[in-house]
């Protein structure tokens, strides 16, 4: 039989997802020809933001390679734009004149940014925010130190603010309305949001209308109608889409501000069909991608002329996706008359909630600080749900309002509630993809079902099913074990040397059925890391299992000399304390001094039988181990604060102090480093260390989970506090828990990375309890951990004999 | 001049798990101690980089070179794939808890 021909204007979101659609349901029907006016493949456009930032590269948000096209015998015509549209002759016509003919025609033209037409719009820097393109001119422009104005305080302009801001730029946004995101969020929420975002740096002008961008060449700065002007290098337009009809509507098809669909995303020429942003449903035109995938499936039934139920709409919910920032709004969240609202609010702790209620049904709910609930109260609102019993407890999430522990979450949650909203997928169609497709890792549910392979945001809950779904015990078992020593992970060890009462590794050993006599480099230390955390003050540390830098508290150099780092709490010294260094130097020949990236001093090349007496010296001029080996705390940098900084609000030396003096000498998983900066301008660099605080003239902001190492990562925000006494019990609690939970050799990021902020945050700020008391565990460690370790050794009080040679021969 | 068994000290000198040195006319000697007590000799340096094997983590028969973490195998020197190289081994005997290596220069002996 000849394949019918189709042809598919628009190479993005909708439409692939529409081919997609297609190809499951009638692989041969069609020979499939889609255009793209853009030079490149079909790209997840959600991702460029991150992209901006820099948290990701265009490979990574690739959807479709070339490879795709070709094995689906699509016709892929890249950088070619399509003209006009000949619907008596059936063919379309491109920009080169070239006429392809097609049985069926889909419109997936997607919609363009709305540029203002103020004088100076033209200019080279003047950008969009929309593909690939754009970020590759932001980032043209994006030097650290130079200024960029963003107009509109929308989703899409915040999220560009937050890239840029990430990229070192001075950032100005201005918005035309009182609240950011107004079509999103209240103005609670709002305000809640423009602090967090003000705590990184970015400014803002509300109420602001742009008069003219300044500038001959280049954009030199902003106008407002007010008068004010800002500087600029750069000027990122974000004030709204437009849907692109023009081909449509040139072609006679029936167009109002989008192109006109039913329910079957028919245009008024049964032939053509159209999907995605472009099109204008029962009044609605959408520029999120949730209905547009619900658009491809029932489209993609009709090219197919397959029955199925209509579209009849999609409620959206919003995301922003910028990292460390939680924050859901779905339904009617501003409400009317005859709606009600409950409100939870805890400014300090950074945490909103907001419930709109229409008699017995859940209309609206805008959510920021805590977001986990959201896909729960989007599904009582989606379903229509009579929420009447649970009234009284709605406010604090599922787990309260229907009395259940935490962890029954997904047993919980009904088969067909949504958790990917952006590909509308179930729990059901993910239970099901994951028991008949045998399906054991997150990449294989996203690659089958979709879920979490647009925005990413429920990865989390996602991978949470695929755990209940494989039962304990598998994931147990699919967890990567310890080492080739053990079949066990680090979870399942951890459990039982705390259920079992397992006290010393022979006994870990013995009773996990360890293959090797005595382990290996690998899990020796990471089984006395764990003992030693379970059982604090009781088990004593087996010196034999610690890699050579803790067992002899000193960093091993590639000469097999070693390296001493007094700790220099805060980064601050003394005269008398540079004097006794100096003099340490001279007296053992020290080669090099260095001072390091974590604002110490490193005597570098010391012989390993000279360790004690360097120890010793320094001790007596007061000074102890900076552990700068440890798999520990290692450093705690600070800026000068408001002792003597023009901008310092708080005395950020010395709660960097403070911080130190708690925590150092405590084991952890990896190592741990801290900085305290005493204003958003962040000159401790905190924000990719493992514990930061970032002082503002309202408090401390705590962030956790950054790395500036191998792979970077910005730290997550976990809240807000107003005293040095709360940043301390955070610290503890916060340090206590990724002791009690990590994997050895896991650092906060990757931790973090795995298990996810919210859990971390659920239990350092969300529940005073659970803060407190691992605080107290934190404290009670350290009782016993804070001995200076040189100290011990330079009196020759412990493991003399690693540091004496047993005799000379000849 | 031949080699001779020279005293170099006690065997509960040797931590267990662990190593300690001995300075010769031949460079550093590291005198290992397995968890089951066996004892090994070899001269201190990892194929690979001439890493200090005494500083190493001992498991089993083997010693994890502290730079790199090249596995090397006590009684051998060899180095355990998929790395390859060798490190000379010392022979090594114990007499009523005394621990004797063959070495080449009878001159003796300094204990520490
Ligand atoms: C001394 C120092 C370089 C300097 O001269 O400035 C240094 C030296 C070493 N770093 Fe570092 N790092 C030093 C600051 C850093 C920093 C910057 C910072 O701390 O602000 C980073 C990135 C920040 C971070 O960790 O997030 C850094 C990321 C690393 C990494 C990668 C960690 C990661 O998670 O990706 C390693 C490798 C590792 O730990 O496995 C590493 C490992 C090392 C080791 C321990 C390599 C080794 O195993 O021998 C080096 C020890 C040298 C020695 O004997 O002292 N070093 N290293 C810095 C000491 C800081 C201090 O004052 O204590
Ligand atoms: C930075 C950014 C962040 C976003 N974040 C989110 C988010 O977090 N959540 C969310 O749900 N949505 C988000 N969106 C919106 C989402 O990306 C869009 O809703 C979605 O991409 C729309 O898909 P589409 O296929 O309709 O349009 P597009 O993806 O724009 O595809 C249309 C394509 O057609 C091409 N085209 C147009 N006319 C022609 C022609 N005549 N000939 C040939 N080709 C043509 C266009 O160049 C374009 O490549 C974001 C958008 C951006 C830009
Ligand atoms: S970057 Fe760090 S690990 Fe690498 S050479 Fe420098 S000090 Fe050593
Ligand atoms: S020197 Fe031993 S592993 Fe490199």
């Amino acid at each position: 039989m000849e394949k019918k021909r189709l042809v598919v204007v628009g190479n993005g979101m909708a439409g692939i997802r529409t081919v997609e659609e297609l190809l499951k349901l009638a692989p041969d029907l069609y020979d499939i020809t889609v255009f793209g006016d853009e030079p490149r493949v079909n790209y997840n456009r959600i991702m460029l933001s991150p992209m901006l930032s820099g948290e990701k590269g265009f490979a990574d948000i690739v959807l479709n390679d070339a490879e795709w096209y070709a094995a689906n015998g699509i016709h892929l015509r890249l950088g070619t734009r399509v003209s006009g549209i000949d619907r008596a002759a059936r063919r379309i016509i491109t920009e080169g004149a070239e006429q392809v003919p097609y049985d069926r025609l889909l419109l997936s033209t997607g919609a363009r940014p709305v540029i203002l037409p103020v004088p100076g719009a033209h200019l080279p820097q003047v950008v969009s925010f929309r593909d690939a393109d754009d970020v590759a001119r932001m980032l043209a422009v994006a030097r650290p130190g130079a200024r960029a104005v963003v107009i509109g305080g929308g989703l899409l302009g915040l999220e560009a603010a937050n890239g840029l801001n990430a990229r070192g730029m001075r950032v100005t946004v201005v918005h035309l309305m009182e609240t950011l995101m107004e079509r999103q969020l209240d103005a609670a929420a709002g305000a809640l949001l423009r602090q967090a975002l003000e705590a990184r740096g970015i400014r803002f002008r509300m109420r602001a209308v742009t008069d003219s961008i300044l500038g001959r060449e280049a954009v030199e700065g902003i106008r407002f109608k007010d008068g004010a002007e800002d500087e600029a290098d750069l000027i990122v337009m974000a004030v709204g889409i437009r849907p692109n009809t023009e081909l449509a509507a040139n072609g006679g098809i029936k167009c109002d501000r989008g192109i006109l669909v039913d329910d079957r995303l028919r245009t008024s020429d049964p032939a053509v069909v159209s999907v995605g942003e472009c099109v204008q449903h029962r009044g609605q035109c959408y520029g999120l991608v949730a209905p547009l995938f619900d658009m491809a499936k029932v489209c993609a039934a009709d090219l197919a002329g397959l029955e199925t139920a209509p579209y009849t709409g999609t409620v959206t919910a919003t995301r922003l996706k910028v990292t460390g920032i939680e924050l859901f709004s779905a339904g009617d969240f501003v409400g009317n008359a005859g709606t009600e609202e409950i409100v939870y609010k805890d400014i300090r702790g950074g945490i909103y909630k907001k419930l709109v209620v229409a008699g017995d049904r859940l209309v609206g709910v805008v959510l920021y600080g805590e977001t986990g609930d959201g896909p729960w109260y989007f599904e009582q609102i989606r379903a229509g749900a009579d929420i009447g019993a649970l009234r009284p407890r709605l406010i604090f999430g599922q787990a309260h309002a229907c009395g259940r522990q935490e962890g029954d979450d997904i047993a919980a949650m009904s088969d067909d509630m949504q958790v990917c909203g952006c590909n509308g997928v179930s729990k059901g169609a993910i239970v099901r993809a994951i028991t008949e497709k045998g399906l054991t890792s997150l990449d294989e549910v996203k690659a089958h079902t979709k879920a979490s392979a647009s925005c990413g945001q429920c990865a989390g809950t996602v991978r949470k099913i695929l755990a209940a779904t494989l039962g304990t015990e598998v994931v147990e078992a699919a967890a990567p074990p310890i080492c080739g020593c053990s079949a066990h992970g680090h979870d399942a060890v951890r459990k039982a040397i705390v259920e079992r009462g397992l006290t010393s590794i022979p006994q870990v050993m013995a009773a996990l059925g360890w293959k090797t006599a005595d382990g290996c480099a690998k899990c020796r230390p990471a089984l006395n890391y764990y003992l030693l955390c379970a059982w604090p003050g009781a088990y004593a540390d087996h010196q034999p299992s610690r890699l050579v830098n803790e067992r002899v508290h000193a960093n091993i150099q590639a000469d097999g000399s070693y390296s001493v780092v007094p700790r220099l709490w805060g980064g601050l010294t003394s005269a008398r304390e540079l004097r006794a260094i100096a003099d340490v130097v001279d007296k053992f020949h020290i080669p090099t001094v260095k001072v390091t990236g974590g604002q110490r001093i490193d005597l570098l090349g010391v012989a390993k039988a000279d360790l004690p007496a360097v120890w010793a010296d320094l001790n007596a001029a007061g000074m102890v181990s900076g552990h700068a080996y440890a798999k520990g705390l290692r450093t705690v940098k600070t800026c000068v604060g408001k002792a003597w900084c023009r901008f310092g609000t708080q005395d950020s030396t010395g709660l960097g102090v403070q911080l130190e003096r708690m925590t150092w000498g405590a084991w952890t998983p990896h190592k741990v480093k801290m900085a305290v900066s005493g204003c958003p301008r962040n000159c401790a660099e905190a924000t990719i260390k493992d514990f930061a605080v970032i002082c503002t003239e309202a408090g401390y902001d705590l962030l956790v989970g950054g790395n500036g190492g191998m792979e970077l990562r910005g730290t997550d925000r976990l809240c807000q506090v107003a005293t040095e006494a709360e940043v301390l019990e955070y610290c503890g609690a916060f340090l206590q828990i990724y002791r009690e939970e990590a994997w050895y050799l896991e650092r906060t990021a990757a931790w973090i990375g795995r298990v996810g902020i919210e859990t971390v945050r659920a239990r350092v700020v969300g529940d005073a309890a659970v803060r407190r008391a691992a605080h107290g565990r934190f404290l009670a460690a350290q009782k016993t951990a804070q001995v200076d370790p040189w100290a011990e050794r330079a009196a020759q009080a412990r493991d003399a004999h690693e540091f004496n040679r047993l005799c000379q021969v000849g | 001049m031949g080699p001779h068994w020279i005293n170099v000290g006690r065997v509960e000198e040797i931590p267990p798990l662990g190593a300690r040195l001995i300075d010769s006319g031949q460079g550093q000697i590291a005198v290992f101690k397995a968890g089951d007590g066996s004892l090994f000799a070899l001269h201190n340096g990892c194929p690979h980089r001439q890493g200090p094997l005494s500083e190493g983590l001992v498991s089993g028969h083997t010693v994890t070179c502290p730079l790199h973490n090249w596995v090397i195998d006590l009684a051998s020197g060899e180095a355990r794939a998929p790395d390859n190289g060798c490190t000379p081994t010392v022979p090594l005997k114990v007499v009523d808890g005394t621990i004797l290596l063959h070495l080449p220069d009878p001159r003796a002996v300094v204990s520490g």
